[in-house]
C-alpha cells in the first residue's frame, strides 16, 4: 500500500546530511521505487550543492546495499541522478533562501518531509531558534507564498513534552496541563537580542583586553597577528559559550531539559500556529540509536548521544553516571523512525493536527538499570585496550544523584585546572613539558565527563512515558506486506540483542578505539608523521636553531665570546653581572624576542670584528658542537640527501652560525652593522623572529620557487609558531609547555632531540682562558708528583695579551648608550 | 733486573685477579685448575740520558742514511711529521719524547743555517690536536718559536690543494700525501712506538697520507688478512705501507725517520695507581686498602667526574730505546726493542680469552670511550696483540670487561654518533657496512667540514674501527661484555652480562662446561706470543 501510495510522487526532503535524514533518503531511493526526491541542501563554505550530496550524502555507507542490489555504482549514479534534484537552501532563512529554480522544484512536490533541525544539546540559543524554532513555520510560510498545499511531514522530539514524570501522550504541546505558556514570537526576539547583547558585551575594552592576556597566555610571544587572530577567536568562543549558557538557562527556566526540546516544543507551536491551509502532520521520535535492520543491523551516521558517553565509559573515563535504576531510557533504532515518517507520509494528512510519536517506553519499555548492565557486560566481554594493549576494566556505577557526580567531576576538573597552570608557569621543555599535555588531557577528559553529565543526565533521569497509541493504530492499519517493508513496531525490538549484537558493535566499530590486545604492530602515528615529513616530495626543510638544533641561545654565546680574553677578576665581575641581568632578559625575551635581541645585541659594540670572527670559530668547537642535538644535524642531513632545500633561519648572529654553512643550503640570520673595523651593536635589519620569521621564509619560498604546502619546519617555542603554522608539515621539536599542547591539539610531529649522551656540559658558557695551558690532573697533584706547570704569563705574549685586553673588556662591559668613546 | 713477562696458572689459591673496567676496576675470581692469566713483564729501565741517545742516534744513523747534519743544508724544505695526540697511551708527562726529539733536530737545522721549516701533525684522518695538546706535544718553546707563524699545523688529509698524488704500488695502490711533506727535500718523522704496529714506512705512508690513499689498507679484506697487525711481518696492513713506502721513495721523497720504544710504566711505582702494575699475590696490606679505597671512591663518582680523573692521568713512562735513519733498517730493531718490553711467550690457545678494558684507547685522548671504541680496542688492538696465533682458538669465546656506556663525544666523534644510530641498528657485519655505507660517509661534506675546522674525526673514521676487529669478528664464535650498558653492547652486536660468572656460564653454550681460559692482564701491555 505504502508503495503504491507514494507512487508517482514527488517528496521534498530537509536535513538529509543528517543521521535520520540520510536514512529517509535511502530508504525512499530503495523501498519506493516510483516518487521523485527533491533534496534542500545548504551549500557548503567550499563545496557546492551537488558536491555535498556526492561527498556527504550519496557516499555515504547507507547506501551501500542499494548499490550492490543494483548491481553496481554505475547503475546507482544514474538512478540517483534520475530521482534527485538537489537545490541549494537554508532552513535558517526567510523563504529557505531559494532561488526561482529551488521555488519551483518545492511548488511541485506532494509532500514535505522536513528533517533539518540542531540537534546539538548544546548549540547557541540563536541558532537553535533559527533554526529548531522558525524552521517548520519558515517552510509554511513558503509554502503559503507559493501558494500549495503538500502535506507537510515535520520531525519533531518526544521530548517536547519537557521534564515531567509520567504519561506524556501524543498532543500538542499547548494542550498538556503542564504547560507553561510563552508566545514563541517573544522566544526569537529574546534570543536575537541575546545575540546582539552577547557581542556587544565581547567587544567591551575589558573584554577584549582579557582575551588578548589569554591569548597571550596560550601562544606566548608569536607575533601581532597571530596574537590577534587567537584574541578574535577567543572572543568569538566566548560569545558562543554564552549563547550556549543562554539556551541551557531558558529552557531550564520553562522546563526543558535543554534548548533543542524547547526550541523543538515551541517550533511545533508556531507551526501549528502559522501552518494555515498547508495539512501538517508531526513525528515525534524519542532518541535515535543505530538501525535495527535497514539498510543493514548495526548503522548509524555520525557520533550521536549516547555514543560519546557509551565510549568514555567504556575507556574508564566516565566513573559514574547519574540516572534513575528504574527509569526509562526511552531509545529507538533510527530505521523505525524512517518507517513512521514514511507511513505517515503515505497515509496523507489528517483533520485534527496529527502528531505521531515513534517511541519504545510506553510499549516495550528499557530500564536505565538493565541498559547499564547490558552495556557494563558487553565491555567484559569485548573490552577497549589502552595504548599498551592492556584491557580496560569498566567501571562499576552506582547510580548516584546528578548534583553528587556533577561536583565530583568539577572537583577533579579544577584540581586539574590548578595543576595546568601552575605546570604552564614553569620553564620546561621536552618530555618534562609532557607532563602538562598529560595533565591537560586528564583535564579535557573531565571536562568532557562533566559535559556529558550536565547534558544527558537529564535524559537518564528522565521518567515521562511517551504515549505510542496513535503510531500503533496506524501500524495495525498496514498489511503485512507493509509491515514486512516498514517496521515501524517498538514490540519487536529486543533488548538484549539489540544492545549486544547490534548497537555496541557499531559503536565500538565508529569510535576507532583499540579492540585487540597486544602492543601496537606496524608504524605508530609519529612513525607515519615522520615519514610524511621525510617524504621526497617535500621540498624545503626550515630550521630554527636554540633548542631546536643546539641547547644553547645568544646570551650563552655572547658570554662565551665575550669571556674568552678577559682576565679572571674580570670574568668573576662578568658572571656576577650576567646572574643579575638574567630574570630581566629572560622576561623581555618572553615579551618580544625581536625587542629582545635589538637590546641585547646593543652589547657588541665596540667589537672588533676580525677578532669576534677568529673567536667564533672556538665558539663553534667549545659550545655549539658541544651543546649541539646530534640527531637534529642528523634530521637536517637527512633532508638534504633526500634533495630538500635546506635552510636555517634564526635570531642568533651571522658570525656564530657561519660554521654551520655547511649544513644547510643557506642560512637567514641577524647581522650587525660595522664601523670602522668594529660591530656597532645595532642590526641592519629586522631579526628573523616572530612574524618577520614566517615573512622571511615566505620569501625565501618565493625567490626559489618552492612551495610552503610542501615545505617542513622545526621550532621549539610559541614565538616560532607563525614559521609554523605557513609550512605543511609543522614539527614541535623539544617543545615548551604551551608548543607542547599546541602541537598535540592539532597532531603535528614532536620530536625530543637530546644532547649527545655524556658529552662535556658546561655549567657556566665561559669560555676556556685562551693559551690555557695542560691541567695538572687531579690525580696527579693528590700524588704530589706534578708535571712542571709552564706559567701562564710566558715572556713576549704580554704585549699581545694588553692589547687584546681593553677590546675584551669592553666587549664584557655593557656600553651605555651615548658613553661611546 | 725488571721481571719478565710470565704465563700464571690458576689454582685454588691464586687470588682474584684485577680486571680493568673503563673508569673503574673489577676483581674476579677465574676457575682453577683451567685458567691461565697472561702478566706482563715489569717495566724495562729507561735510558739514563735521553738527550745523549738522541744525539748519537742522529749522529749514527742506522741503514745507508748519512748523519742528519749531513743531510741538512741552508735553502732546503725541511719537514718534520709526528705522531700525534693517539700516542703515547696514556700521554706522558713533560717533557714529551716528541719535544726532546724535535728540540735537537731544530737545532741542528739552525746550525745548518736551514730556514724554512714545517712542523706537521701527522694525524691522518684523526682529529686536529689542540693548542694545548700540540703544546703538551713538542714544548712551549717550538710551539711559539712555529705556531704563530702557521709553520705548526695539524695535517688536513682533505686539503685539495695540499694533497701530492705520487704514483701506485704494483698492487695499484694509489700513495697520496701532504704536498708540504712530498715536496721537501727531507722529511724527518718523529715516532713514538708505543707497540709493534708503529713506525716504519707506516708513519709517513699513513700519518701523512689522505683518503684516497687510505682506502686501500684500511679495509676488510686488508685487516682480516693481518695475523696480527702487531706483526709487521704477517700484516697485510704493513705489506701495503711497504709498498707504498717504495713508491715514496722511488718519488724521491727521502725520509730521515726516527723511531722511540717506551717502557711499560704506565701507573709508576708510588702512588694509588701503582697497585695497578703489581702482580695480585704481592700487594701489601697498603695495597689492598689503596685499592680498596680507590674502587669505592671512583664507584661512587659520577661518569663525568671520573672521567676527568682518569684523562687527567699522566704516565711516568720512558723512552727506552732511539734510533735514526734509514726508514727499514731502523724500524727492525725498533721492532725487537718493542718487543723486549711486550712479548710473553705462551703455549697454545684456549677455548675462552677474557679482558679487561681501560679507560683509553688512541681515539680518546681527553674524549669518551664510545661503544666503538670499545669494540675497537677489544676486538682490534688488544685482541691482535699476538704472534703467531691468538691466544683463543678459531670459535672460541671472547669475554670483554667494560661498562660500554651510551656516551659520545659530540664534538670528536660526530660521526661515530650516526654510524651508531645508522649504520650498526641496521648491520655490524663488516663487509656488509663497507660495501654500503662507507662511501656516504667518507665523502660527506659535513663531517669533511668538521674534520677540517673543528676537532672531529673523519667521518669514516668509525668504520674504520669496525675494520680493525673484523679478523677478531671472523676468528671467534662469540663475544661477551661485560657490566656493560645492555642496549649498547647489543647494537655492537655482542652479548651483555652482568658478572663474569655469567659470561662464563654463556660461553659454555660455544665452548662447553670445562672449557678453557686466558685472561689477559694488560694494561701494561703485553703481546702473546703464541706457540
Amino acid at each position: 500500500m505504502i508503495r503504491e501510495r507514494l507512487a508517482g510522487k514527488r517528496i521534498f526532503i530537509t536535513g538529509t546530511t543528517g543521521f535520520l535524514g540520510t536514512n529517509v533518503l535511502e530508504r525512499l531511493l530503495r523501498s519506493v521505487p516510483d516518487c521523485d526526491i527533491v533534496l534542500l541542501v545548504r551549500p557548503g563554505r567550499r563545496s557546492s550543492v551537488a558536491q555535498r550530496l556526492k561527498r556527504e550524502i550519496l557516499k555515504n555507507d547507507a547506501f551501500d546495499r542499494l548499490r550492490t542490489e543494483l548491481g553496481g555504482a554505475a547503475v546507482f549514479d544514474e538512478l540517483a541522478a534520475r530521482r534527485i534534484t538537489a537545490v541549494a537552501g537554508d532552513v535558517s532563512r526567510d523563504g529557505l533562501g531559494l532561488d526561482e529554480e529551488g521555488r519551483a522544484a518545492l511548488a511541485s512536490c506532494d509532500i514535505v518531509i522536513h528533517s533539518a533541525a540542531t540537534v546539538s544539546f548544546d548549540s547557541p540559543l540563536d541558532s537553535a531558534v533559527e533554526v529548531n524554532l522558525l524552521g517548520p513555520s519558515r517552510i509554511a510560510a513558503t509554502l503559503h507564498d507559493l501558494g500549495v498545499t503538500p502535506h507537510l511531514v515535520a520531525v519533531s522530539t518526544c521530548y517536547v513534552a519537557g521534564n515531567r514524570r509520567g504519561a506524556a501522550p501524543e498532543q500538542p504541546v499547548d494542550e498538556s496541563p503542564f504547560f507553561v505558556d510563552v508566545d514563541w514570537r517573544g522566544e526569537v526576539e529574546g534570543a536575537r537580542r541575546a545575540r546582539a547583547d552577547a557581542e556587544a558585551a565581547s567587544r567591551t575594552p575589558e573584554q577584549l583586553a582579557g582575551f588578548r592576556k589569554r591569548a597571550r597566555a596560550e601562544l606566548g610571544a608569536a607575533g601581532t597577528p597571530l596574537l590577534a587572530e587567537k584574541t578574535e577567536q577567543l572572543r568569538q568562543r566566548w560569545v558562543a559559550d554564552r549563547m550556549v549558557e543562554a539556551g541551557r538557562a531558558r529552557a531550564a527556566s520553562l522546563g526543558w531539559p535543554d534548548a533543542y526540546a524547547y526550541t523543538k516544543a515551541l517550533g511545533e507551536r508556531a507551526l501549528l500556529e502559522t501552518r494555515g491551509p498547508v495539512p501538517v502532520s508531526i513525528v515525534r521520535p524519542s532518541i535515535i540509536e543505530s538501525a535495527l535492520a535497514e539498510p543493514r543491523s548495526g548503522w548509524i551516521r555520525g557520533f550521536r548521544m549516547a555514543e560519546p558517553v557509551i565510549i568514555s565509559y567504556a575507556r574508564g573515563l566516565l566513573k559514574e553516571f547519574p540516572g534513575v535504576p528504574e527509569g526509562i531510557v526511552d531509545v529507538i533504532p533510527v530505521d523505525l523512525v524512517t518507517s513512521a515518517i514514511i507511513a505517515v507520509a503515505a497515509r496523507g494528512p489528517q483533520e485534527t493536527p496529527d502528531i505521531v510519536q515513534v517511541a519504545s517506553g510506553s510499549a516495550n519499555p528499557l530500564r536505565y538499570r538493565r541498559l547499564v548492565d547490558l552495556v557494563s557486560n558487553w565491555f567484559a566481554e569485548h573490552p577497549l585496550y589502552d595504548h599498551q594493549g592492556q584491557p580496560i576494566v569498566v567501571p562499576k556505577w552506582s547510580f548516584p544523584g546528578r548534583g553528587r557526580v556533577q561536583s565530583q567531576l568539577t572537583r577533579a576538573k579544577d584540581v586539574l585546572e590548578r595543576t595546568e597552570k601552575a605546570l604552564s608557569t614553569l620553564p620546561l621543555r621536552g618530555k618534562q613539558a609532557e607532563w602538562s599535555a598529560t595533565v591537560e588531557e586528564k583535564r579535557e577528559e573531565a571536562e568532557r565527563a562533566l559535559g556529558y553529565v550536565e547534558l544527558y543526565g537529564a535524559y537518564a533521569e528522565c521518567e515521562a512515558v511517551y504515549g505510542v497509541e496513535r503510531l500503533l493504530a496506524l501500524w495495525d492499519a498496514l498489511d503485512d506486506a507493509d509491515r514486512d517493508e516498514f517496521c515501524f513496531d517498538p514490540r519487536v525490538i529486543d533488548w538484549q540483542r539489540y544492545v549486544e549484537q547490534i548497537h555496541l558493535p557499531s559503536v565500538v566499530e565508529h569510535a576507532r578505539v583499540r579492540t585487540t590486545p597486544g602492543g601496537r604492530t606496524g608504524p605508530n602515528r609519529e612513525d607515519r608523521l615522520r615519514r610524511q615529513v621525510l617524504a621526497p616530495e617535500r621540498q624545503l626543510a626550515a630550521f630554527d636553531l636554540e633548542n631546536t638544533l643546539i641547547a644553547s641561545n645568544v646570551v650563552a654565546s655572547y658570554s662565551w665570546l665575550a669571556t674568552r680574553r678577559l682576565p679572571p677578576a674580570d670574568r668573576l665581575r662578568f658572571v656576577a653581572q650576567t646572574l643579575r641581568d638574567a630574570p630581566g632578559w629572560l622576561a623581555q625575551d618572553r615579551k618580544d624576542r625581536s625587542d629582545f635581541l635589538r637590546y641585547f645585541y646593543r652589547r657588541y659594540e665596540g667589537a672588533p670584528v676580525e677578532q669576534i670572527d677568529e673567536d667564533s670559530w672556538e665558539l663553534f668547537n667549545q659550545l655549539i658542537l658541544t651543546k649541539s642535538f646530534p640527531a637534529a644535524i642528523r634530521r637536517v642531513r637527512e633532508h638534504r640527501r633526500l634533495g630538500h632545500r635546506t635552510v636555517l633561519i634564526t635570531g642568533a648572529l651571522d658570525f656564530v652560525v657561519k660554521p654551520l654553512e655547511p649544513l644547510f643550503d643557506d642560512i637567514v640570520a641577524a647581522h650587525l652593522s660595522v664601523e670602522r673595523g668594529a660591530y656597532t651593536g645595532e642590526m641592519t635589519g629586522v631579526p628573523p623572529t616572530g612574524e618577520s620569521r614566517a615573512q622571511a621564509l615566505m620569501d625565501y619560498a618565493a625567490e626559489h620557487d618552492l612551495d610552503l604546502r610542501e615545505a617542513v619546519a622545526y621550532a621549539d617555542s610559541t614565538s616560532d609558531l607563525p614559521m609554523l603554522e605557513i609550512v605543511g608539515f609543522p614539527v614541535a621539536v623539544n617543545p615548551e609547555t604551551r608548543l607542547a599542547a599546541l602541537a598535540r591539539k592539532r597532531g603535528w610531529l614532536v620530536e625530543h632531540f637530546d644532547k649527545a649522551p655524556g658529552g662535556p656540559r658546561p655549567i657556566v658558557p665561559l669560555a676556556e682562558r685562551r693559551g690555557q695551558r695542560t691541567r695538572a690532573g687531579l690525580l696527579t697533584r693528590a700524588m704530589g708528583a706534578a708535571p712542571d706547570l709552564p706559567d701562564l704569563a710566558g715572556d713576549g705574549d704580554g704585549a699581545r695579551r694588553s692589547a687584546t685586553r681593553t677590546a675584551a673588556q669592553r666587549l664584557a662591559t655593557p656600553t651605555r648608550r651615548g658613553g661611546r668613546r | 733486573m725488571p721481571r719478565p713477562g710470565f704465563v700464571l696458572e690458576v689454582d685454588r689459591s691464586t687470588p682474584p685477579i684485577l680486571f680493568h673496567h673503563g673508569e673503574g676496576f673489577r676483581l674476579e675470581k677465574l676457575p682453577a685448575g683451567r685458567s691461565r692469566v697472561l702478566y706482563p713483564a715489569e717495566p724495562l729501565p729507561a735510558l739514563r740520558d735521553p738527550e745523549g741517545a738522541i744525539r748519537h742516534a742522529l749522529a749514527n744513523p742506522m741503514g745507508d742514511s748519512e748523519p742528519l747534519s749531513a743531510l741538512l743544508f741552508p735553502g732546503m724544505k725541511l719537514t718534520i711529521a709526528f705522531d700525534d695526540i693517539s700516542l703515547p697511551l696514556p700521554p706522558m708527562r713533560r717533557p714529551d719524547i716528541r719535544q726532546r726529539v724535535i728540540e735537537q733536530v731544530l737545532d741542528l737545522a739552525a746550525a745548518a743555517g736551514v730556514d724554512d721549516v714545517m712542523l706537521i701533525a701527522a694525524l691522518a684522518l684523526h682529529r686536529r690536536m689542540t693548542e694545548a695538546e700540540l703544546r703538551h706535544a713538542v714544548g712551549d718553546r717550538v710551539y711559539e718559536a712555529f705556531a704563530p707563524h702557521g709553520l705548526l699545523v695539524n695535517h688536513d688529509a682533505e686539503d685539495p690543494d695540499n694533497l701530492a698524488f705520487l704514483g701506485t704500488t704494483d698492487q695499484g695502490e694509489e700513495v697520496e700525501i701532504n704536498k708540504r711533506a712530498a715536496e721537501s727535500d727531507l722529511i724527518v718523522y718523529v715516532n713514538i712506538n708505543l707497540v709493534s704496529m708503529d713506525g716504519g714506512w707506516k708513519s709517513t705512508a699513513t700519518g701523512l697520507a689522505s683518503y684516497r690513499s687510505l682506502r686501500h689498507h684500511h679495509n676488510v679484506r686488508t685487516m682480516r688478512h693481518s695475523r696480527s697487525f702487531m706483526d709487521r711481518h704477517s700484516s697485510e696492513l704493513h705489506h701495503a705501507n711497504w709498498r707504498m713506502g717504495k713508491v715514496l721513495r722511488d718519488a724521491g721523497v727521502k725520509v730521515f725517520q726516527i723511531e722511540t720504544t717506551m717502557n711499560n710504566d704506565v701507573f709508576g711505582a708510588e702512588g694509588p695507581m701503582s697497585v695497578l702494575q703489581k702482580r695480585e699475590w704481592e700487594w701489601s696490606a697498603k695495597d689492598r686498602a689503596t685499592f680498596l679505597a680507590m674502587k669505592t671512591g671512583l664507584d661512587r663518582l659520577p661518569m663525568r667526574a671520573r672521567r676527568r680523573i682518569f684523562q687527567s692521568w699522566l704516565a711516568p713512562h720512558q723512552m727506552t730505546s732511539v734510533q735514526a735513519g734509514e726508514v727499514e733498517a731502523v724500524h727492525e730493531l725498533t721492532t725487537a726493542n718493542v718487543y723486549a718490553q711486550h712479548l710473553v711467550p705462551v703455549e697454545g690457545q684456549t677455548d675462552i680469552l677474557t679482558m679487561g678494558l681501560p679507560y683509553i684507547c688512541p681515539y680518546n685522548v681527553n674524549s669518551i670511550m664510545n661503544p666503538i671504541l670499545v669494540m675497537c680496542l677489544g676486538l682490534g688492538y688488544f685482541f691482535n696483540l699476538y704472534k703467531g696465533r691468538p691466544p683463543v682458538r678459531e670459535g672460541g669465546v671472547l669475554i670483554l670487561s667494560h661498562p660500554t656506556t651510551w656516551e659520545f663525544h659530540p664534538v670528536h666523534h660526530p660521526s661515530y654518533i650516526d654510524f651508531f644510530e645508522q649504520v650498526l641498528s641496521e648491520t655490524t657485519d663488516p663487509e656488509v657496512i663497507e660495501r654500503d655505507f662507507e662511501r656516504s660517509f667518507a665523502e660527506d661534506e659535513w663531517y669533511r667540514h668538521l674534520y677540517r675546522t673543528s676537532y672531529a674525526y673523519h667521518g669514516v673514521h668509525p668504520f674504520y674501527m669496525w675494520y680493525w676487529g673484523s679478523h677478531a669478528l671472523a676468528h671467534l664464535g662469540r663475544v661477551i661484555i661485560v657490566g656493560g650498558d645492555v642496549r649498547a653492547v647489543r647494537r655492537l652486536g655482542f652479548q651483555p652480562a652482568s658478572t663474569l660468572q655469567d659470561a662464563l656460564e654463556m660461553a659454555s653454550d660455544v665452548v662447553g662446561r670445562d672449557a678453557t681460559i686466558t685472561h689477559v692482564h694488560n694494561p701494561p701491555i703485553l703481546m702473546a706470543d703464541v706457540s
